[in-house]
């Protein structure tokens, strides 16, 4: 088939950026949205140009890379990474629009790129257990009821890949740190810090710059992994809990 | 003298594994070590590059031992490592089903799995650690699949006969990285580690014959950088795509592991890669990479083809005397759960007689249709419901409905850097760990036993024996970017860079790899042959020379430039792709992954020639297309008594 793209290009985080327009022939239905991306940058190369930079790694949608807003959907028409899309999505003779994650804590690195460390500060604030290394109880101590289990894996499914932010129209990151609080707090091995955990990575979230919830639920219609809406309920719960129980002490 | 006119040196001896029964090793190795005072810990700097299951866990650990930490990767975020990927699960010899399995069993199974080509006392110090490495995950809040008791669940892999696999769905590696990933960023927030994403290592620094240092590219300005150390610790994962096409991330590389080959750290067994029996089948040439579905499937899935040639009814018109369950037909014990290598040829040995299915007859049958009339559709979904909407989003084929398409495709490569039992190359202070190295899966690994690898080696083995290093080295002199050799080796990586861009020729850095890729499946992939291999190591230098003359890479230097990260990395593979095929050449026996077309059993089955090939070849680098001198290790089996593989 045969596609019209628009693609933002921006040169560098402090240049200013605008749609470009290319065309590409002879995509397969069967490519993904990414190899398409690669047919024509290889043809930029070839003409000189400088090719589209976007971030991508597994190509089998589990780590989180790939980030693209394609016709206004946080990686595109289907329910899925940007990296799973394919062609066959989409109609021959179609024009496309592709552009990098818009959120005020997600500054654009380069063309699609954008950074994403805040998530990693996010985590760094409490999204883990203290376990050093050495110091474990043999792992059948404690058994896990099976629906705890399964919550638990539920929300550690996220890939931190940011499209509820880049869905959310404030730019909140409630679901992504919603989805760790809820994977941590519900397990036993999570519980010692199970307070400290919810506050010190929201107020984490409020300081990256991300905005506030209005639980108008894009988020979770965006989340490739189908982590629920509830789960920002659930968050709130844990964070509602921890301050009582802070102002009690 | 050519390239194949390789001399063979002096053998290299594991001077670490302390003597002793096998099960006592590790303990006497741990006594042995010298210790680094608590208190003195922070004034050493150890480098880390990936954080992968391996560099994660060792990053995490270091850290928390008191040590500085400086680590990297070249992804915009350490959760994101290709360890991410693995699907199926992890081996640990807890024998919590009661079914037989022990310490013993898990070391022989890994020793026999990777057909007597790994080192035992390796081997069994794994198997060991094993059991610690689960407990160390649940204690993290890893959310392995647990039964309605709420105890952990387990499932089968190939090439065993025991259930001693945790798992959580289809994302275990998902769910162990970020657990390392979060015991990380824990040590970050508590600033015990200097972490650099999107930065890549591009060169180690070596001073006095020690590893002290590495040069390195920030990915996003372009600056290149000196960072120092007093240890190094490469934990970058293998080198698969040099096969272009393979189950790998798109961005995994052999740069570091290269680098530091050619800086005087030995490689081992490169010719060991191992080809996964069940991933989608290529679609076309635009293909950019090859996706795997777990090896968790042949669990329940049934492997077959139809009986007739060119049969090109679709599976659910062909009557079931007509199809061929092959595997459970030519290994009626292990049946569908016969080890990969083993899966793997005689997928293709099928596809070659002209019964393969699909386009261009590339693939097999791997069924459900029994699993789900057993178990019912809802527990299948259950356990692999998210590979089967993979598949579905990928060929656009319903997997509950219509058999999995699959076909063989590179996965993991079992060579690497050498390591002695400390898991220290032939550089002093420069270590390996995880997929970088390759001491413990020999010819070929078995199922969920990587991620067991990853976490061992960073957890609990490189932890323990990077102490004996650091304290026998404690006061090494500073260095800083002005030293001599610092400035030589940024040099010379502004200079590659610059040549790069300079060229300015008419072929694109995919295009050179994927040429390369072709030529290595072709040659190098699941049947070797001597006039392939010689056609392929004829081939390489042309493409090497080809490539320095018409390379394009667009932009500069200082800037965020994908094409040119691509095209240094190629650099690399060119000279990788040489060495695996003279590896490959020099081995003139059949072993695991390693299939020897001159050496086979009359049953086509690898044929192993103990007597003249039971080492581990490590090669020296002597210069880009200079021939390399050959080190042996000579491996001893006192344990598991070397037999041909059978799993008749």
């Amino acid at each position: 088939m045969k596609l019209t793209l628009r693609v933002w290009r921006q040169r560098a985080a402090d240049a200013d950026g605008a749609m470009s327009t290319y065309e590409v022939d002879g995509i397969s239905a069967d490519m993904s949205f990414l190899e398409m991306l690669d047919t024509l940058n290889e043809e930029l190369i070839l003409k000189g140009e400088d090719p589209v930079a976007f971030d991508h790694d597994c190509r089998e949608g589990i780590c989180g890379a790939c980030s693209l807003v394609i016709n206004g959907d946080a990686h595109g028409p289907e329910r899925t990474t940007t990296c799973q899309l394919h062609m066959r999505s989409f109609a021959d003779g179609d024009t496309i629009d592709v552009e990098p994650w818009r959120a005020s804590a997600f500054p654009v690195v380069k063309d699609l790129v954008v950074d994403r460390s805040a998530f990693d500060r996010i985590i760094q604030a409490g999204g883990y257990v203290t376990a050093p290394t050495g110091a474990a109880p043999e792992a059948h101590a404690t058994a896990v009821p099976k629906p705890d289990a399964d919550f638990a894996f539920e929300h550690a499914e996220c890939i931190g890949c940011g499209a509820c932010v880049a869905a959310c129209p404030n730019g909140a990151a409630m679901l992504f740190t919603s989805a760790k609080v809820n994977h941590l707090n519900v397990l036993p091995q999570g519980a010692p810090e199970r307070e400290t955990r919810v506050l010190d990575m929201v107020a984490q979230m409020d300081e990256e710059g991300f905005g506030g919830c209005t639980l108008a639920g894009e988020c979770a219609t965006a989340c490739p992994k189908g982590i629920p809406l509830v789960s920002i309920t659930g968050m709130n719960k844990e964070w509602l809990r921890a301050t009582r129980k802070a102002s009690r002490r | 003298m050519t390239y194949t006119e390789y001399v063979t040196g002096e053998p290299i001896a594991d001077t670490k594994a302390p003597a002793g029964p096998v099960n006592e090793r590790w303990d006497t190795r741990r006594f042995e070590a010298k210790l680094v005072n608590p208190a003195n810990r922070r004034k050493h700097t150890v480098i880390v590059v990936g954080t992968g299951l391996a560099g994660g866990s060792a990053g995490a650990t270091l850290a928390e031992q008191g040590y500085h930490v400086v680590q990297f990767c070249f992804q915009d975020s350490p959760r994101r490592a290709h360890s991410i990927a693995a699907q199926g699960g992890i081996n640990a010899a807890k024998n919590y089903r009661n079914d037989g399995d022990s310490v013993h069993r898990l070391f022989y199974d890994t020793v026999k799995g990777g057909d007597f080509r790994a080192r035992e006392s390796n081997v069994h110090r794994l198997a060991q650690i094993s059991v610690e490495i689960i407990d160390q995950c649940v204690a993290q809040g890893v959310p392995f699949a647990r039964e309605y008791g709420g105890l952990l669940d387990t499932r089968s892999f190939g090439g065993v006969q025991v259930s001693r696999t945790f798992y959580a769905r289809g994302q275990t590696g998902q769910q162990l990285l970020l657990g390392a990933y979060q015991a990380l960023s824990r040590q970050i927030a508590a600033g015990n580690i200097e972490m650099h994403a999107r930065t890549e290592m591009l060169d180690l620094i070596v001073v006095d014959g020690r590893a002290r240092g590495i040069v390195a590219r920030d990915l996003i300005t372009g600056e290149i950088t000196s960072h120092f150390a007093d240890a190094v610790v490469l934990a970058s994962g293998g080198y698969g795509n040099v096969f272009y096409l393979s189950t790998n991330a798109m961005n995994s590389n052999a740069t570091a592991v290269w680098r530091a080959h050619r800086r005087g750290a030995h490689f081992a067994n490169p010719c060991f890669t191992q080809i996964h029996p069940t991933c989608i089948p290529r679609t076309g040439e635009h293909q950019s990479k090859l996706t795997l579905m777990s090896e968790s499937l042949r669990n329940d899935g049934r492997i077959w083809v139809p009986k007739a040639k060119g049969d090109q009814r679709p599976a659910n018109q062909i009557p079931e005397d007509e199809r061929d369950y092959y595997l459970e037909r030519i290994y009626p014990s292990f049946g569908n759960l016969v080890p990969r290598d083993i899966a793997s040829r005689a997928a293709k040995n099928v596809c070659d007689e002209g019964r393969g299915v699909g386009p261009g007859g590339q693939g097999v049958y791997l069924d459900f249709a029994d699993a789900i009339a057993r178990l019912g559709r809802k527990a299948v979904e259950e356990k692999y419901g998210n590979l089967f909407d993979m598949y579905a989003r990928i060929t656009a084929e319903d997997p509950y409905t219509v058999p999995m398409r699959i076909y063989p495709a590179v996965h993991y490569t079992m060579g690497g850097l050498w390591v002695d039992y400390d898991l220290q190359t032939t550089v002093p202070g420069l270590f390996a760990i995880g997929e970088a190295n390759f001491s413990d899966h020999g010819a070929n690994r078995l199922g969920a036993s990587a991620l067991m690898q990853g976490l061992a080696d960073g957890y609990f083995v490189l932890p323990a024996t990077i102490n004996d290093y650091l304290a026998r080295h404690p006061g090494q002199d500073r260095l800083d970017a002005q030293h001599p050799v610092v400035q030589e080796v940024l040099a010379e990586t502004e200079d590659r860079l610059n040549l790069l861009l300079s060229v300015d020729g008419d072929r694109t850095p995919d295009s050179f790899h994927r040429e390369l890729g072709e030529l290595m499946w072709e040659f190098c992939g699941m049947a070797r042959s001597e006039s392939g291999l010689r056609k392929a190591l004829e081939r390489i230098p042309q493409i090497r020379e080809e490539f320095w003359r018409r390379i394009k890479v667009p932009g500069t230097g200082e800037e965020f430039n994908q094409s040119l990260e691509k095209a240094n990395r190629i650099v690399d593979y060119l000279e990788l792709a040489e060495l695996m095929c003279l590896d490959a050449l020099n081995r003139a026996e059949s072993c695991g992954g390693h299939f020897r077309e001159e050496s086979q059993t009359p049953d086509g089955e690898a044929e192993r020639r103990d007597e003249e090939f039971s080492y581990a070849a490590a090669w020296e680098f002597t210069g880009t297309g200079a021939a390399p001198v050959l080190h042996k290790e000579d491996l001893v089996f006192e344990y598991v008594h070397p037999t041909q593989r059978s799993y008749v």
